[in-house]
């Protein structure tokens, strides 16, 4: 019998080793043992969170795509490939290659699909940054990003970054990509006819990231922990040649299958494509090109190194491929062939040294765990909003509150002045010019609107069309109520989507929790995932791709639980996009939707009160839906200018975005509030009520908007107009532009400093 | 007419060159590979930004001995027009086609941002279509676009009207706040900032268009 510490040490428990023994009648190699505890381990085969995951459902108005690596949908001749995937473990360890890597290997899943990757998003969390090491986290993560995306020619167009004590520990860097091709130069990650030659593709295989998918993504942070040579090195220039070499060698129609040798390496792709084409598959590890000598068998299947492929080819022309790989300097070797036996065998210096049933690798076992609603919970729903103190009045600590109306007093003008400030320059709402800045956003030349609104918009060269992509998702919702959080994640990416002008197309999902074998934790994810199905089966997109990460905690405890949600929409139109900053002198300001006292789980709550608690907001999808037609019709009907969804900080920072977040000119704005007194200042201003949109129109047109808004049953007010050098919100806040524009510019910075 | 846009390992740039030179200006081009030793009868060559080899090492540095150079150093030399966008400007440098040196970005960071530049010199195959002294909006994306001359060489570049482009508000620490230049024989612009991402509306800004409706304009004439 194998000893104990050795498959421990790979991450593998007792059940499943005797499960493995079971399985092969005989005791298990140690190669054989190092390719189980890799496809069986949460990251590759999904044991714990299967059985959920076939709740999303599949179909919606465009056809989806859901492949073997990634998904997508098909529009017209085209077909729009994305995923999102986590490499939060690798960039808590060593942020710059973690995130590099993580860029690098979301972006092969889809161009081994047989799409261009057009764009980049990267959703992304981390602790405070009063604390030294997640100032270090936060520059390492976008230092690897940039340096990995923009050498690549993606432009990552999007994403968000939040700050919150739960991440502190356990940062996560959730990466997205785009690609697109033409609907019949789609590729399958799968192998077959008999005899069929494997290529060996890319790079060349070293020691880095072994056990980077069992060992360190799938256990939880100790203390002092060196978990350092689990990560993977990227080079970015390899990558952006395998690209180009890729796609030129589908153009051949040489290739069966193809799969990017990602977590688990050569395990996974030669696994999963015998697996999927339902053959088997012979490969000799003595053909692999190595960086280093002496490696051992298991070291060379378990290996991470990046920017390599698995590729089966037509037998008689490897000669082609090769030359392609060749002409890009790149390896371009056959490794095995497909066999009839439904079985990987792997030979290394004339010996077999496994040989296990395909099966056996991709069906990870599936297992059951417990669940069980948190008890602190119901203590942190609870909120009285009496117990929040309002502003007091400076020096003279006068209680104005409720009581602060409109009047002349001079001394009760802009008492929410310092309360907006404060918000503005949290770094969680602050702008993130700092980051985005960084990254090349406009290489391939189809940005059509920029970081900084509610959606990147890319246009489709050669198409009218164009494609609206964001990512989203408030985490502390998710921490009060994690079925509506994940329910409101689903709708502000619809609603940001929306706001854009384009339609949700499908979802892709990224679920990060905690250690699944803990049942709150488990509630937690079991949860959100209801809320994420049954949401999107309202707004009718598919969930087409996604990826579980599980483990993210470190000693302090779990992460808040953060579905986030990566969503991509059509752009019928690519002339009738829209913008969320304020436009014109005089447009006048409506506010679809309508303003309820919910602060639970708000910024404002956070950053001011340093609470978090209360009931997340309330969400009704089908008045959602309703306010998400209105303005995509008010978009298309050219009667919106802007439009700008209601999100964390509320009306008020919404507001005060509007006016200041386009880099060429800033305009003010005067609000005047339907029903003040109905409820108190900073819920007015505050509030995070879900289904709320700001949206300005030419005042000539401002009847035709209000009565659409009539037919499609939205609530909508007037409440303002744009103009002049301030923002002005009732007697509440009353700033110059400026003032504003500097803590919301300066607030990341600074906070970094 | 044909356009040339030379295409190195890791070169990123290329396809939007080419995009806009087929599709904008509506002029044959092709894209020639860095292993070429020939030119094939171009009569303009675009070296295109990106990260040439990586530019692991200094940006530029290794492209310059790409087969392809010398044919392009030929051509620059017998008064070919060449344009070298960002790494394609650095990659001149390297190459010697043009004088000066880039260092990296004061702050240290990518930036990736629309910059104003002033159009600084008119009289050059690139640049006259616009007017002098005016103010137009494209965007740059580099790492190290701190364009370095010492104070001789700088006066050589005044004295000469090389200085081509200036940014009006310097966002990477650049000399004399140059973002783009002419060789003496004025054949050779190298630039950070790219006229390709701001040549078509979508794009907001078309201020990047008129360089490629000039070198047709030349060649043109030039028959």
């Amino acid at each position: 019998m194998v000893e104990r510490e050795v498959y421990c040490a790979l991450g593998l428990t007792d059940a499943e080793y005797q499960k493995i023994e079971q399985i092969m009648g005989r005791e298990p190699s140690s190669t054989e043992l190092a390719m189980f505890s890799v496809e069986w381990s949460e990251h590759c085969g999904y044991p714990r969170s299967r059985k959920y995951l076939s709740l999303f459902p599949q179909t919606g108005k465009y056809q989806a795509l859901v492949g073997e690596d990634s998904g997508g949908f098909i529009l017209d001749d085209l077909a729009i490939v994305f995923k999102m995937e986590s490499h939060n473990h690798p960039s808590q360890v060593e942020p710059k290659q973690g995130a590099a890597t993580g860029v690098g290997g979301i972006i092969r899943d889809i161009f081994t699909a047989g799409a261009r990757p057009i764009a980049s998003l990267d959703s992304l969390r981390f602790g405070p940054l009063s604390e030294p090491y997640n100032k270090y986290l936060l520059k390492g993560v976008v230092d690897g990003i940039q340096f990995y995306g923009n050498c690549l020619g993606v432009p990552t167009v999007g994403g968000e970054i939040y700050f919150d004590e739960s991440y502190s520990g356990n940062c996560l860097v959730n990466a997205m990509s785009i690609g697109v091709c033409k609907k019949k130069d789609l590729a399958r990650a799968r192998a077959s006819g008999t005899g069929n030659p494997i290529m060996y593709v890319g790079s060349s295989t070293g020691r880095d990231g072994i056990g980077g998918c069992s060992v360190l993504a799938s256990a939880e942070f100790g203390e002092g922990e060196e978990k350092r040579p689990t990560v993977q090195i990227g080079d970015p220039f390899t990558e952006k040649c395998l690209i180009e070499a890729t796609l030129e060698t589908l153009a051949t129609g040489a290739v069966v299958g193809i799969k990017d040798m990602g977590a688990a390496g050569l395990t996974c792709s030669s696994a999963e494509m015998a697996h999927a084409g339902e053959v088997g598959m012979e490969i000799d590890l003595d053909k692999v090109p190595l960086r280093e000598e002496g490696m051992e068998p298991y070291e060379i299947m378990m290996s991470e190194s990046q920017e390599r492929m698995l590729v089966c080819v037509t037998k008689g022309r490897e000669k082609e491929i090769e030359d392609i790989f060749t002409k890009w300097d790149l390896h371009g070797v056959v490794i095995g062939y497909v066999t009839d036996d439904k079985k990987v065998t792997v030979k290394h210096q004339g010996k077999v040294v496994a040989t296990i049933p395909t099966e056996a690798l991709a069906k990870a076992p599936l297992y059951e765990m417990k669940m069980e609603e948190p008890v602190k919970l119901k203590e942190m729903k609870k909120l009285d909003l009496n117990s929040l103190p309002e502003p007091l009045l400076g020096h003279d600590a006068e209680r104005v509150g409720s009581s602060a109306r409109k009047g002349t007093d001079r001394f009760t003008v802009g008492i929410y002045n310092d309360v907006l400030l404060k918000l503005l320059s949290a770094p969680t709402i602050a702008s993130k010019e700092w980051v985005y800045e960084q990254y090349d956003h406009m290489v391939q030349t189809n940005t059509c609107v920029l970081p900084g609104s509610d959606a990147a918009v890319l246009r489709l060269k050669g198409t009218k069309k164009g494609l609206a992509a964001t990512s989203d998702c408030n985490s502390r919702y998710c921490l009060l109520d994690p079925y509506r959080g994940a329910q409101i994640a689903v709708a502000e990416a619809a609603r940001n989507i929306s706001c854009s002008g384009a339609e949700p197309a499908a979802v892709t999902d990224c679920l990060n929790f905690g250690n699944p074998e803990k049942p709150d934790r488990y509630w937690y994810f079991v949860n959100c995932v209801k809320g994420i199905a049954d949401a999107c089966k309202i707004f009718e997109v598919p969930v087409i791709s996604g990826n579980v990460s599980f483990y993210n905690e470190s000693p302090k405890g779990a992460i808040n639980p953060t579905p986030t949600i990566g969503m991509v929409g059509v752009l019928n139109n690519i002339e009738q996009r829209c913008t969320s900053e304020f436009k014109n002198e005089g447009d006048v300001i409506l506010l679809l939707g309508e303003t309820k006292a919910e602060l639970g789980g708000s910024e404002y709550l956070r950053v001011i009160h340093g609470k978090i608690a209360g009931e997340a907001p309330a969400l009704d999808l089908a008045g959602e839906k309703a306010v998400q037609a209105l303005v995509r019709e008010a978009i298309s009907r050219g009667l919106a200018n802007s439009a700008h969804d209601c999100a964390e900080g509320g009306l008020a920072v919404a507001l005060a975005e509007a006016c200041i977040s386009s880099k060429d000119k800033v305009i003010g704005a005067e609000i005047e509030l339907k029903e003040v007194s109905a409820l108190r200042p900073d819920v007015h201003l505050f509030s995070e009520s879900q289904s709320r949109i700001i949206v300005t129109c030419d005042i000539k047109k401002a009847d035709k908007l209000i009565a659409l808004a009539e037919k499609h049953k939205v609530p909508c007010d007037t409440i303002g107009r744009v103009g002049g050098d301030k923002l002005s919100i009732e007697n509440w806040v009353d700033l110059p532009l400026a003032r504003l524009a500097s803590a919301w510019r300066n607030g990341l910075k600074e906070a970094l400093a | 007419m044909k356009f040339g846009v030379v295409v190195f390992p890791g070169s990123n740039c290329d396809q939007d060159c080419h995009h806009v030179i087929e599709n904008v200006i509506r002029q044959p081009v092709e894209y020639i590979w860095h292993k070429s030793k020939k030119l094939d009868g171009v009569d303009c060559v675009v070296i295109p930004g990106g990260f040439s080899y990586g530019d692991y090492l200094r940006c530029g540095a290794i492209a310059r001995f790409s087969p392809i150079m010398d044919a392009v150093i030929k051509f620059a030399n017998s008064g070919g027009l060449v344009i070298g966008i960002c790494n394609g400007f650095q990659v001149l440098l390297e190459a010697g086609l043009l004088p000066g040196a880039m260092l990296r970005n004061k702050d240290l960071h990518f930036i990736c941002k629309f910059v104003e530049l002033e159009v600084a010199s008119t009289g050059t195959p690139f640049s006259s279509g616009y007017k002098k002294g005016q103010k137009i909006r494209i965007p740059v994306a580099h790492n190290e676009g701190n364009y370095y001359i010492d104070d001789k060489g700088l006066a050589e570049l005044k004295k000469n009207d090389q200085i081509v482009f200036r940014y009006t508000d310097n966002p990477n620490g650049a000399v004399a706040d140059i973002a783009g230049i002419v060789n003496k024989e004025r054949n050779v612009l190298g630039m950070m900032p790219h006229p390709e991402r701001s040549s078509e509306a979508e794009l907001t800004s078309q201020d990047g268009l008129p360089i490629f409706q000039a070198i047709v304009e030349r060649l043109k004439k030039n028959g």
